[in-house]
């Protein structure tokens, strides 16, 4: 992996184009995060209310299970906040982008766009199969194989052989 | 020079590295600042929005008891469907039902009816009297009165069957009376249980006809005993909010109420099963028709009429006293409009041609031009085959409520209240782009815990989104547990229920006369002065 780091660090645009993904997507985890954090009235219910395919039976028993409820919030609300600084900060971003790689993709499947699924919550754009959810999640796969954060990060004093 | 020249590459280095380590630092502080905007702008929209104008923006708190400590024996006249409903909000429940429940529950974890009924408040009372005309729903009531799981664990006594209901209230043991008999039975019921000094809980609609409700009124009046009418839409939070935001001023003056039902069923049109063991033995049909202005013999169209008694006149009002006394209701508990000066009516029966003779299509109008907003009109439209959502609407000058969008189906719906474009009052509020009419200005979802100041499409779709129960201090209840609750308790007390006589008689006299209307084909005036029917 270092051979391809070297690479991408050699070639400016590359760099620095995954480098403004990072602050994009930590940015938008960081919001997601907080505005959960400061609404005391929301909760994962509505989502979870709405799942379709494999994982709506797993989605109704966190509904229907109080302490299963408030675990998933508070997973929810301090697990973005806390991916969205790892990202922006560059702090352990390797980890961070794999996390939030685990969040979407949870998100994704829990209600994910297929053909014959029908949501009762209204959609503010287009998808089948694919949608942004999925998108970000490989968007965070690209930036778990391409790190930046030991150049342009706090993970720069942490890792001192990557300098420069 | 060189020992320099290295000190100050070192010195660039390092600011270097502290430029690129912190790089995400900017970024940070930009993301801070417009949260810290859009924090300070919801706030200041809150507070314009939520603190000036909803005063009391907690949920109401949990109904207390102040006494619960006296027993009260309980009777119940008329065990059907809706009989059954009521017993259970008073603790009984038949053991078919916990069975079917308690296995739905098993099987779907969000089917909450199992637990929502064994963890009602137990009432503190026991059901002793059981009255129908038909044996098996008689029986059915006294399996309920013994059975074991329930709230408050097993009761103190099974229940004895009466045939004539007049036996029931000759027992100095009963306290209190549940009356959910077909509406042509009310008025005596009520009449001679208020003069046997037993408190009641009558079903809607309060009677069949205009003087019935009348002599009810008198007669309930006299007595003193404590009445409740069947609206447990009186214990629905979601009403309890719209009275505050409509008190407020929030809506302005409001000239037009639009209410509405939509069925699209056959069970939504009163074409309810024939009991397989409903017959000449069984049925106690002479005493079922008697006080209905047309009489016929027992045989297969009388089984019909028994059970499917909402189709006719004879023994019912058809939408009005079933769905119009709801919807009037819940207006009357959030706007106080009591009874109107005028009400006219038409409709027809232009589906259902099975031989009933209530309209499955029906529109009511009424008029209240003494209202304090200028006069105001109440329109009630009804289709029992179109299950369009439309809910009800109050329109004010400034505001509109749109409560619910699935109407008709007894469900428990939020509300969402969006700003009129041409308002005066948030005239100044709408140009600087503080409130947006395309959405809500407040919205209200059952279950939720507060009144919320937003404006988004997902809030209103979720406020429109209804829900069999309500919320008290986060708890699901059963409106219909809370109502009978309030009753109990207010005999305990000896205070008035929230669905007391003084508004029972509102809904009663507003569908007599939208029935009279119906019936007679011409406008009917209220004469409040002489109590009658112009």
């Amino acid at each position: 992996m270092n051979s391809l780091d070297a690479s991408i660090k050699s070639n400016q645009y590359q760099f620095y184009g995954l480098v403004t993904l990072r602050f994009l997507i930590g940015w938008h985890f960081l919001y997601e995060g907080i505005s959960k954090l400061l609404n005391p009235y929301w909760s994962s219910a509505a989502y979870l209310l709405d799942s379709k395919w494999i994982f709506s039976g797993i989605a109704k028993t966190i509904v229907s299970n109080p302490t299963l409820l408030t675990f998933s919030d508070y997973i929810n609300m301090w697990g973005l906040t806390l991916v969205g600084v790892s990202l922006l900060f560059g702090i352990f971003s390797r980890y961070g982008a794999l996390v939030g790689m685990g969040f979407i993709m949870m998100y994704y499947l829990f209600a994910p766009p297929l053909v014959g699924l029908e949501y009762g919550k209204p959609n503010e754009g287009s998808y089948i199969v694919v949608n942004k959810n999925l998108i970000e999640a490989c968007a965070l796969w690209v930036l778990y194989a391409f790190p930046t954060s030991q150049y342009i990060g706090i993970d720069r004093f942490l890792n001192n052989e990557a300098k420069n | 020079m060189a020992k320099k020249t290295n000190k100050k590459n070192k010195t660039n280095l390092e600011r270097r590295d502290l430029l690129k380590g912190l790089a995400g630092v900017p970024v940070a502080g930009f993301f801070f600042l417009n949260l810290w905007q859009k924090i300070r702008r919801d706030k200041i929209k809150k507070s314009n929005l939520l603190s000036n104008l909803v005063k009391e923006k907690k949920a109401p708190a949990a109904v207390k008891s102040l006494s619960n400590s006296r027993h009260l024996n309980i009777g119940v006249i008329g065990y059907g469907g809706r009989g059954g409903h009521l017993v259970r909000g008073a603790g009984f429940a038949t053991t078919g039902w916990t069975d079917k429940a308690s296995e739905n529950a098993r099987k779907n974890k969000l089917d909450k009816q199992f637990e929502t009924f064994m963890t009602q408040e137990d009432l503190n009372c026991s059901l002793i009297g059981v009255s129908d005309l038909f044996e098996v729903r008689a029986d059915q009531g006294i399996d309920a009165s013994g059975n074991e799981t329930r709230p408050g664990g097993k009761p103190n006594s099974s229940a004895k069957k009466y045939r004539r209901y007049q036996d029931l209230l000759a027992n100095d043991e009963i306290d209190a009376v549940i009356i959910a008999t077909p509406d042509h039975w009310h008025a005596k019921i009520v009449i001679d249980a208020a003069k046997a000094g037993k408190h009641v809980y009558c079903e809607k609609g309060l009677t069949r006809t205009f003087d019935e409700a009348v002599d009810v009124y008198d007669v309930v009046k006299e007595t003193g005993i404590t009445f409740q009418l069947g609206h447990q839409n009186r214990q629905v939070e979601a009403n309890e909010k719209a009275k505050q935001i409509y008190r407020q001023g929030l809506l302005g003056p409001v000239n037009l109420v639009e209410i509405a039902t939509n069925r699209n069923s056959p069970w939504g049109a009163w074409v309810w099963n024939i009991h397989p063991k409903g017959n000449a033995k069984t049925i106690d049909w002479e005493t079922f028709q008697k006080p209905s202005p047309n009489k016929i013999p027992f045989g297969e169209e009388a089984l019909k009429r028994f059970f499917r008694w909402r189709c006719w006149y004879d023994y019912g009002t058809g939408l009005s006293g079933d769905l119009l006394s709801h919807d009037f209701d819940a207006i009357n508990q959030i706007m106080d409009i009591g009874i109107p000066k005028y009400a006219s009516s038409t409709g027809g029966v232009y589906f259902y041609k099975d031989g009933r003779d209530v309209p499955d299509v029906w529109n009511a109008t009424f008029e209240y031009p003494d209202h304090k907003d200028g006069g105001l009109t109440l329109l009630y439209s009804a289709t029992l085959s179109s299950a369009n959502p439309r809910g009800n609407r109050i329109m004010g000058h400034d505001a509109t409520m749109q409560m619910g969008g699935q109407s008709g189906g007894g469900s428990i719906h939020g509300f969402a209240v969006t700003a009129d474009e041409l308002s005066t009052q948030y005239k100044e509020r709408l140009s600087n782009g503080m409130i947006n009419p395309s959405y809500p200005i407040l919205t209200y979802s059952p279950g939720s815990k507060d009144i919320d100041g937003v404006t988004s499409a997902t809030s209103k779709y979720f406020a429109n989104k209804g829900l069999l129960y309500t919320y008290r201090d986060g708890k699901r209840v059963d409106p219909t547990h809370l109502h009978v609750k309030d009753w109990l308790d207010s005999i305990r007390n000896g205070t008035q229920p929230r669905c007391n006589m003084d508004v029972a008689y509102h809904e009663a006299v507003a569908c007599a006369m939208a029935t009279e209307s119906y019936l007679t084909g011409r406008r009917v005036e209220y004469d409040a002065k002489n109590r009658k029917l112009i």
